[in-house]
């Protein structure tokens, strides 16, 4: 009953057009990197990928097969065969052909050719040639054909081959898919902890400077992380220098380096003349972390406190410590809460890339992250698409598994989240 | 050892370490300083309780603190001094320099492009699409695809959008869509969206208007879904159209949920760093805070200027900072 509008049918056409327009229109830019992952590089520069869902006319040079597979038919030599089968292409459909780049339309399909002393060549529609001739073929390669063909559209799995499985250093994708996840993971898994003690404490437990504690972590929400990281890096550096310090003793030129090393450091792996780098995984998990903390902290509370008063209260008549409420009630109660955090600080961190630049890549590149490798491919390679299109939806496709199977939570984590 | 494996020993020993902390020192609270026997239990037990809430959020205040609040003090005290000259106090030096610098100019002026452009659009997009599923039956898949970008990270955002806007040499095929359509249109030849100066800013913030439309979406249509009906129903019966019905009788009342979503995105714009680095890196006039900040305090290596920089975008910040803590204290009483 909201609207009379409901019954316009003008009304709810226009709307049904406009709502399919804007899903249109949001959902065509991924859709062309999802299909240009699939092509061929010539396939991607000859052609726009929206043209590549339907049968394309293309034009490609083909040889026969090679002399040597002649064979002697009523006195004549034959050479006989599939133009598209010879390269291993799909079938397709060929309007018009030649024998020379000059004239690739200078006959029909089903016409016969007239090659002078290497004889007479039939090209059929669907790709069957018969070249027939009077003395013996020579040579090694056999007659060049030009096409002009519609070929159905095709697709291939290569790139993704290439990208996650070839190892070549240019392509670390492989390697940078594995060191996202262990960025991730751990990143998200602590702060969960961390922050769900605290917001019970800023929830259910009673004490002065509460409210205060609220308002700065309400605050600390909108700080740009950007501010965070010279102070930071220093402060990784300084942690660093401190170990070394502690676990044997610094090199005078490089304070970061063990000139020796103490029986506690040498139990833990450290040999003379290593050096600790301050970028490494530690330094990255401990940044997310600190960084995910308001959020967590925020969207915890804020979903305790709407737990019935009474389960609480009960428990704490009968006996129950804080510890005990919070583990055996507050936890497994708070579940969907944990779980809408959990998917933020995962989408948060996978597609990170400026913590990563930061707090993780050092020079050897060996803790490159996937979005660290798409920029890299952006600036050198911007031309070669197919890995491009590959390496970019390899690394958005986790995120967007995860958002599908769990928008539940995230809605409701963002319904929770923005302040109100 | 492998980051892999270190990485399970790291949630091993972190999520060990925090159960343990927790659990251990409230048994040492309990048991050895403050008993809950002898003389003095019911003093105890209270005591206890006094310092408990302090145990539960040490581990949080820490980190916070540690990564979130001095940082911003560091970054003050180092935006007041020169790196070269071994750290030595220089009062505004670092904000004359950053000044006298046009790129600093160019960054600020498409910032406030951005946070003229984005937001609106985000917001109006997605209370456009909110409406207008609200009452259709294939509403939630739609919004669930429109919601979709929120899940693709800035970066490879950048290289859909950079297959967009692909620009390739008259007379041979166009792979971008929108050189594509442009030809077809009747353009004369194809343009370099991303090197057309001024405009590549817009094309940019397009990205980040496809990303945060979803956002903005989603919350509003839980607001809409919350106008009480009667409101509306009153309004239909005194023969309002539906188009007064949601200018004059549903978007007022959720000009609360409008404004916040319209704050929070202006945060993320005033924060927008990725998609202009892996786009165009500040070329061709499209430079903006975030990226200049990085410039400035990873290629130049200047880290008063980065951090006079970094200073520029917290003080941007801190209006909206200030309207959210005084919001949420105000709920709270």
């Amino acid at each position: 009953m909201d609207n009379i509008a409901g019954k316009k049918p003008a009304l709810i056409w226009a709307t049904h057009l406009s709502v399919a327009l804007l899903v249109f229109l949001w959902l065509f830019p991924t859709v062309g990197l999802f299909v240009s992952s699939f092509r061929t590089a010539d396939q991607i520069s000859g052609s726009g990928w929206w043209k590549a869902l339907f049968p394309q006319v293309q034009n490609t040079m083909i040889r026969t097969a090679a002399p040597e597979t002649q064979q002697q038919i009523d006195g004549k030599y034959v050479i006989a065969g599939n133009l598209f089968a010879e390269e291993g292409d799909k079938p397709g459909t060929i309007s018009v052909w030649g024998t020379s780049s000059r004239a690739i339309d200078a006959y029909k399909a089903g016409e016969t050719a007239d090659l002078g002393e290497d004889g007479l060549l039939t090209v059929e529609e669907n790709g069957d040639y018969r070249l027939v001739g009077e003395t013996q073929y020579s040579g090694s390669r056999g007659e060049r054909v030009f096409l002009t063909a519609r070929t159905p559209p095709s697709f291939t799995l290569e790139n993704y081959r290439t990208v996650l499985f070839s190892g070549k250093a240019t392509d670390k994708m492989g390697k940078a898919f594995i060191n996202t996840f262990t960025v991730t993971i751990p990143a998200t898994v602590i702060p969960i902890l961390i922050a769900a003690f605290a917001a019970y404490a800023l929830a259910w437990m009673d004490f002065r400077g509460r409210a205060f504690l609220i308002a700065v972590i309400v605050g600390l929400l909108v700080v740009p992380l950007q501010l965070a990281l010279i102070p930071l890096l220093s402060f990784h550096g300084a942690v660093v220098e401190w170990f070394v310090d502690l676990m044997g003793t610094p090199d005078p030129a490089n304070a970061r380096r063990f000139l020796t090393v103490g029986s506690l450091g040498q139990m833990l792996g450290f040999a003379p003349g290593d050096t600790i780098n301050s970028k490494g995984y530690l330094g990255v998990w401990a940044a997310h972390t600190g960084f995910g903390l308001p959020l967590a902290i925020y969207l915890l509370r804020n979903y305790m406190v709407g737990l019935p008063k009474d389960i609480i209260e009960n428990a704490r008549v009968d006996g129950a410590t804080d510890f005990q409420i919070f583990t055996k009630i507050i936890l497994p109660l708070s579940f969907p809460a944990l779980a809408s955090f959990a998917i933020f600080q995962f989408l948060w961190t996978w597609n990170d890339l400026l913590v990563a630049l930061v707090f993780l890549i050092d020079s050897s590149g060996e803790t490159t992250v996937m979005t660290r490798q798409i920029v890299e491919l952006l600036g050198t390679r911007g031309g070669n698409w197919e890995i491009l299109a590959t390496a970019a939806f390899v690394s958005i496709s986790v995120p967007l598994a995860v958002f599908f199977f769990m928008q539940k939570y995230l809605v409701r984590g963002l319904l929770a989240g923005s302040v109100k | 050892m492998h980051p892999a494996f270190q990485g399970l020993l790291t949630i091993a020993i972190g999520v060990g370490a925090c159960i343990g902390y927790f659990y251990f020192s409230n048994i040492i609270l309990d048991k050895v300083i403050f008993p809950a026997r002898g003389p003095h239990a019911g003093r105890n037990i209270n005591r206890a309780n006094l310092v408990r809430p302090w145990l539960f959020l040490l581990p949080g205040l820490l980190a916070l603190g540690l990564y979130l609040a001095y940082p911003v003090v560091e970054t003050l005290r180092l935006s007041l001094t020169d790196r070269d000259l071994g750290g030595a106090y220089v009062g505004l030096e670092n904000y004359r320099k950053m000044s006298n610098d046009p790129k600093f100019w160019e960054a600020m002026r498409n910032n406030a492009f951005w946070l003229l452009v984005v937001p609106a659009m985000s917001t109006g997009f997605g209370l456009l699409v909110a409406q207008l599923t609200d009452r259709i039956r294939w509403g939630s898949i739609a919004k669930s695809l429109i919601f979709m970008p929120m899940a693709i990270s800035f970066v490879g955002a950048a290289v859909i959008w950079k297959l967009v806007y692909d620009a390739r040499p008259l007379g041979t095929e166009q792979i971008g869509i929108l050189n594509a359509i442009y030809l077809g249109l009747g353009g004369a030849e194809p343009i370099n969206w991303l090197t057309l100066p001024f405009w590549n800013n817009f094309f940019l913030m397009v990205v980040l208007i496809w990303i945060q439309t979803g956002f903005a979406m989603v919350i509003l249509s839980a607001a809409l879904r919350g106008v009480p009906e009667e409101t509306i129903e009153a309004a239909i019966v005194d023969g309002a159209n539906p188009f007064q019905i949601f200018f004059r009788i549903k978007v007022p009342q959720i000009m609360g949920t409008i404004v916040v979503v319209w704050t929070t995105i202006t945060i993320t714009v005033l924060k927008i760093f990725d998609i202009v680095f892996a786009m165009t890196n500040g070329q061709w006039e499209t430079q903006v805070l975030a990226n200049y900040m990085y410039d400035q305090l990873f290629r130049a290596r200047d880290w008063g200027v980065g951090s006079a920089a970094a200073m520029v975008i917290m003080l941007l910040v801190t209006p909206i900072l200030v309207w959210n803590v005084y919001n949420a204290r105000k709920e709270m009483k």
